[in-house]
């Protein structure tokens, strides 16, 4: 096969324009079906029973009653009761039993009738407060990391060193931040919750699961049931949300299966909204004390920093990878303590690590803008040569981009000398990120057949993130057609492999695949064509629906005639792309500047977004319209986690108190205010080829909201989300000591 | 829409409140009308239905479909497990995220927190119902979806908005249609899918 590369920019005739997503239709009319919505005949309902203690010990279950209950079908016990380690329950809301009946009202009858003995242990849910997590004996080293100019000498301690060294420099430091941050955990809370309907035929299963992860998961139904991976099939054509949390079969997957063969029945198990907030996704929480000091430029020279938190029972915190976050000033020091809390275990969020690493991080680089009184803007531009990515050039033209988008030399003033209108105040601040987003590896085959059609077959899925419109515009840019022409069979595990989509991996991944195996199909196709054209089949190219000879309108066939060259065989040829392969096709690794403009209301604690601009690269942007879409969805996730969004927990008994829709605040539609999204592809982006965009736009709104909130106030508020009741008592705290 | 007049209850005479007044019936079962074909409603001057399943039919876009209910069964139960329109959906059960929404009489209503009863004697309006309109194409127009597990909800939220509302300006729009959550973050795109059929922008 030839190299393969894209057309030149602004060559291409489908590549790079605006495509309207080619589901959009099913999904506006609800025709799409979810795996929710999958009804079989004679199906069962299934619902589960979580334990209602935040840490407690199961001494016996009677399921009985429910058995009894009328339509009840089946009761599966999912939690040993005893002495040993499996009788013990680490969070609320963990599966006890599981209940199918004929109708979803029985399943819930007999779910309550389940009786269960419970000797109740002490819960600890609160990991913001280290002291009592210590005392807890909740806590334990994960270790520290030091980097400094200097050496120590031969025959010194490096601990010591490192200890006098920072105290050497924070001490010579023209400027020094000592400050505390935080960002609360959050669940994923996708919309569809977490589930399956499974439906045996004969010793064959098929599991429509809602899955991020559809060439991945067979493997975990079959071993569990005893069976092989391939006797399983998998499908998701549609996926109510994902965002990281569903790559697994997950127990209660692997429940609706085993009733489903038991009794004969097909069987639905979707998550009750409680249940699918307190297990089936969360992100872990970040807490870090650091000192920072500068210079009179605000130019960071080092950093000392303990951050602590939780990703559940086994306590494992933000990586410390991301602390500083993009920035990496010359010597830094930081230290890392994992808190074991009675909560759900954590599950990958969109873009893991980075966003609780900006919120920890950029936060401190903006208050050291605050202390000397200068532009935060001039700041994190002075510090773009420390960027440990090597994007400082294209940090600095997208901080430029925003900076006009948002206006931010005319607005700016210094943090809290603002003027105020009654109680409302006013503020900019800025974050930047980065992220990989290299292509997962990924397997298609592609079909042309003789009479014109064209088809493409890959165990993929669309996340919402309009995937399959993207794999149907690089067939068609590869076959001279319209995308309309291109049919893209995705959501099953029976086609070839293709990645789960998860860090942003996919739209390289299938780019890949599809880009190469319509290579192939065509040059298979110009074997035939050529002959008829009087050519050679490597100067064939297929362009605006005709097969041509290079460059030679006049020498051409149209598309139709060239299939029907085909006679009765089809062509079928693979695409094939392996993760990190050399190729011209796509890349890694962008960078992305935010910038956003709060009103707060000093009185009420309200912080309104007023602008948020989003500049951001990605390579090669297959279809801008999808693309802008996904950035818009990150930055509205991230208003979300940034000023509404926590889950809350009652200290003494472990449990989850706001564990459903009404309570479990996210961003609704009157909270977005106006949003900029510009999409940054300059040539020497284009040429990069295809990268991931799903994390990046998702990773700084939480430090460019903060830093604008302490823009508007004078005033930090440490903790994400900033709700009014911390805004206040930010205020007040400032105005006690100051 | 043309079988759905004989649904309605009868508009001379009496109200339906009068009705139940004057038969003596339990004011708990409001629901029953003309539809409930169960053993027990059958009975002269009785409103009391179940605890069994009983036959209702019920008038869902223009049409008329029987279904067998429980008292407890809720209008989006009947609507996804006995008709399979799946367009509402189950995101949450107290109405908090607008993910069931369907037009009841016109009026944008959860389905999960409407009992099936409820909606005997109603015209029940689902988003399959709004084949043709411009909403859901604005929405495909303007990239006003992700995921799309929201959308259905928020396709009939906007109809019945817009119904109220046919020339909304922008505020008007972000500040009406706080009643469903998306969580892949649409809305911007959601407005501006709103504000184009205000405009008469999509050809639907």
């Amino acid at each position: 096969m030839a190299e393969l590369s894209w057309p030149p920019q602004g060559k291409a005739a489908v590549v790079g324009k605006p495509v309207e997503r080619i589901d959009g239709p099913a999904k506006s009319t609800g025709a799409a079906k979810y795996a929710y919505d999958i009804n079989a005949k004679g199906m069962l309902f299934a619902r589960l029973l979580g334990c209602p203690h935040g840490h407690a010990r199961i001494k016996s279950i009677d399921a009985s009653a429910a058995r009894q209950v009328p339509g009840v079908r089946s009761v599966k016990i999912m939690k040993e009761p005893g002495k040993g380690r499996k009788s013990e329950v680490l969070w609320e809301g963990d599966l006890i039993a599981c209940v199918a009946a004929d109708s979803d009202g029985a399943a819930r009858e007999g779910v309550a009738a389940i009786r269960v003995e419970y000797e109740v242990l002490e819960p600890f849910v609160h990991e913001e407060f280290l002291a009592a997590a210590e005392q807890a004996g909740r806590t334990r080293s994960g270790g520290d990391n030091i980097k400094l100019q200097r050496e120590p000498g031969d025959d010194e301690d490096e601990d010591e060193f490192a200890d006098k060294e920072i105290a050497r420099l924070l001490e010579e430091a023209d400027v020094v931040v000592d400050a505390y941050y935080g960002i609360h955990s959050i669940c994923h809370c996708p919309l569809e919750p977490h589930g399956s309907t499974c439906v045996w035929e004969g010793d064959r299963l098929l599991a429509h699961l809602s899955t991020q992860n559809v060439s991945g998961t067979p493997g975990q139904f079959a071993s569990p049931l005893g069976i092989t991976a391939n006797d399983v099939t998998v499908h998701c054509d549609y996926i109510g949300g994902g965002f990281g949390s569903k790559f697994a079969a997950d127990s209660w997957g692997v429940v609706a299966a085993q009733i489903a063969k038991e009794t004969g029945r097909p069987v639905k198990l979707m998550l009750d909204r409680d249940l699918e907030l307190k297990n089936a996704g969360n992100r872990p929480s970040g807490f870090i004390r650091v000192r920072v000091g500068a210079d009179k430029q605000g130019v960071v020279n080092v950093w000392d920093s303990h951050h602590w938190g939780t990703n559940g029972p086994s306590g494992a915190p933000v990586s410390q990878g991301v602390i500083p976050y993009v920035f990496d000033p010359p010597n830094r020091r930081r230290r890392v303590t994992r808190v074991r809390t009675n909560t759900a275990p954590s599950r990958a969020w969109r873009a893991p690590n980075h966003p609780q690493g900006a919120a920890l991080s950029q936060t401190a680089y903006d208050d050291v803008a605050r202390k000397l009184g200068i532009d935060s803007y001039d700041v994190f531009m002075r510090n773009l040569p420390s960027v440990s990515n090597g994007k400082a050039d294209v940090y600095a033209e997208q901080m430029r981009i925003a900076a006009d988008l948002i206006n931010w030399k005319s607005k700016w003033h210094p943090h809290g000398k603002g003027e105020a209108r009654g109680s409302i105040v006013s503020g900019l601040g800025m974050a930047l990120h980065t992220w990989g987003g290299g292509g997962h590896s990924s397997s298609c085959l592609v079909k042309i057949h003789p009479d014109g059609g064209v088809e493409t077959f890959l165990g993929s899925q669309d996340l919402g993130t309009g995937t399959r419109t993207v794999i149907a515009m690089v067939v068609a840019e590869t076959l001279g057609l319209p995308p309309a022409a291109v049919k893209v069979h995705i959501g099953n595990s029976q086609y070839p492999q293709s990645g789960p989509s998860g860090g942003s991996t996919t739209v390289a991944g299938v780019s890949e695949s599809n880009r190469r195996g319509a290579t192939a199909a065509l040059e298979e196709l110009a074997k035939l064509v050529a002959p008829k054209l009087d050519a050679k089949p490597e100067e064939i190219e297929a362009v605006d629906g005709r097969v041509r000879v290079r460059g030679k309108p006049n020498r051409s066939l149209s598309w139709k005639e060239a299939c029907r060259l085909l006679g009765m065989k089809s062509i079928e040829a693979r695409g094939e792309f392996k993760r990190g392969q050399p190729t011209d096709l796509s890349s890694s690794g962008v960078a992305g500047v935010q910038m956003a403009e709060v009103e707060v209301d000093r009185a009420t604690g309200v912080v309104r977004v007023k602008k948020f601009v989003a500049v951001q690269d990605m390579g090669l942007v297959v279809n801008p319209l999808t693309a802008k879409s996904q950035i818009y969805g990150g930055v509205i996730m991230g208003i979300a986690y940034s000023l509404f969004e926590e889950r809350i927990f009652d200290a003494r008994t472990g449990k989850f108190l706001n564990a459903d829709m009404s309570s479990y605040n996210l961003a609704r539609l009157g909270d977005i205010g106006e949003i900029v999204v510009e999409l940054y592809e300059p040539e020497s982006e284009y040429r990069r080829g295809v990268i991931g965009l799903g994390e990046p736009p998702v990773i700084s709104p939480g430090a460019a909201l903060s830093n604008a909130v302490c823009n508007a106030l004078g005033v930090r508020v440490p903790v994400l989300p900033m709700t009014p009741q911390r805004v206040l008592a930010a205020l007040e705290k400032a105005s006690v000591s100051s | 829409m043309k079988d759905s007049k004989h649904l309605r209850p009868p508009k001379a005479g009496f109200s339906r409140r009068d009705f139940l007044k004057g038969s003596g019936a339990a004011a708990a079962a409001t629901a029953i009308g003309e539809g409930v074909s169960g053993a027990v409603a059958a009975e002269a001057g009785s409103s009391v239905v179940g605890p069994g399943p009983v036959s209702i039919a019920l008038n869902v876009n223009g049409q008329r479909r029987s279904a067998t209910v429980e008292p407890r069964t809720t209008l989006l139960e009947v609507l996804r497990y006995q008709f399979d329109l799946t367009g509402a959906k189950p995101i949450s059960e107290d109405g908090s995220s607008g993910g069931s929404t369907v037009l009841l009489d016109g009026k944008p209503v959860s389905a999960s927190t409407v009992l099936a009863l409820e909606a005997v004697g109603r015209e029940v309006r689902t988003v399959e119902g709004l084949h043709g309109d411009p909403v859901p194409a604005a929405f495909v127009a303007n990239d006003g979806q992700q995921c799309g597990f929201c959308t259905p909800g928020f396709v009939v939220a906007v109809r019945a908005f817009l119904d109220k509302h046919p020339s909304a300006s922008e505020a008007e729009i972000r500040a009406g249609l706080n009643g469903n959550i998306c969580r892949c973050g649409t809305y911007a795109n959601i407005i501006q899918a709103v504000l184009d059929v205000v405009k008469g922008g999509s050809d639907g």
